[in-house]
């Protein structure tokens, strides 16, 4: 129950701070990606901000086999810069632009009552599906190389 | 290439920002896990019993944070224009490509390149230069 209660927090935190950074919306993220029209930099404060908080913690979790709740440190093994994470990313930029949302963003405009999140999130579930019943599993938990 | 001073929000967004890597720095050393949302939310399609829970509770985290966030302040503005045949396209492409590249923003951009991940490193390229490229000739070509 405190794993569940401190990964509500967690959610909710991450929340606040997609809204407070303006990622959540879509406008926001377009006018970001908008290099050649009345560029917007804020979303590059965001991800500076961000990497500078946790690679601190990222380097404590190196050096630990155990988290702080309990349970085994989880930190992703794989090391091969294949196509398909190149295609996939490629793929993903070409959404995240059209619609200007991400996944993370896309939820927290659910909560907010916005039906375009919902029907993003919807379509992404889809996808999701789509990617996992053709058996083309992400990398992360492929059990042999290809 | 002009600097959108109107809604340009460095204080607000450097500070989203910490807000964050501090939630993403709790994820990892109190639950041992990557702070990655497409990989939470695909991880529900295929998860084995004791591997939903978590997933759950982040989520609704998640979506509950504009109500707490609207007690105390307005919601931030919220300008989307795509149709809704658009909104499903892009859905699709996020879903089947952050599936595919094990990762979107939160995962690859910011705890991966906060690992100095050269892999992230390669997927943040990537999705960032086709973002910019798709907003260009969605603003600017077939606009």
């Amino acid at each position: 129950m405190k794993k569940r209660i401190a990964e509500f927090l967690v959610g909710l935190a991450f929340g606040l701070g997609l809204l407070l950074a303006g990622m959540a919306d879509p406008g926001k993220v377009q006018g970001f990606l908008d290099l050649a029209g009345n560029w917007d930099p804020s979303l590059a404060f965001v991800m500076g901000g961000a990497i500078a908080v946790s690679f601190f913690a990222f380097a404590v979790a190196r050096r630990r086999t155990t988290a702080w709740l309990g349970g085994a440190m989880q930190l992703p093994t794989s090391r091969d810069i294949d196509r398909r994470l190149v295609l996939g990313s490629l793929m993903f930029g070409v959404g995240w632009g059209l619609a200007g949302f991400c996944p993370g963003p896309a939820i927290v405009a659910i909560g907010a009552g916005h039906w375009q999140a919902a029907l993003f999130a919807l379509a992404m579930l889809g996808g999701m599906a789509l990617h996992d019943l053709a058996g083309r599993r992400p990398a992360r938990v492929a059990a042999a190389p290809e | 290439m002009t600097i959108a001073f109107a809604h340009f929000t460095p204080w607000a967004s450097l500070a989203g920002g910490l807000l964050l890597g501090a939630a993403a720095a709790a994820f990892i050393l109190l639950s041992g896990r990557v702070l990655g949302i497409s990989g939470i939310v695909g991880g529900l399609l295929q998860a084995r019993a004791g591997d939903r829970g978590w997933r759950v509770a982040f989520l609704l985290g998640l979506v509950a944070a504009p109500a707490l966030w609207s007690l105390f302040a307005a919601l931030p503005e919220f300008r989307s224009t795509a149709s809704p045949a658009l909104l499903a396209v892009a859905g699709l492409l996020v879903g089947w490509g952050t599936r595919h590249g094990s990762g979107c923003t939160s995962g690859h951009g910011v705890c991966g390149l906060a690992r100095l991940s050269p892999r992230s490193l390669v997927a943040t390229l990537a999705f960032m230069a086709t973002g910019f490229t798709t907003v260009f000739l969605l603003r600017h070509v077939f606009a």
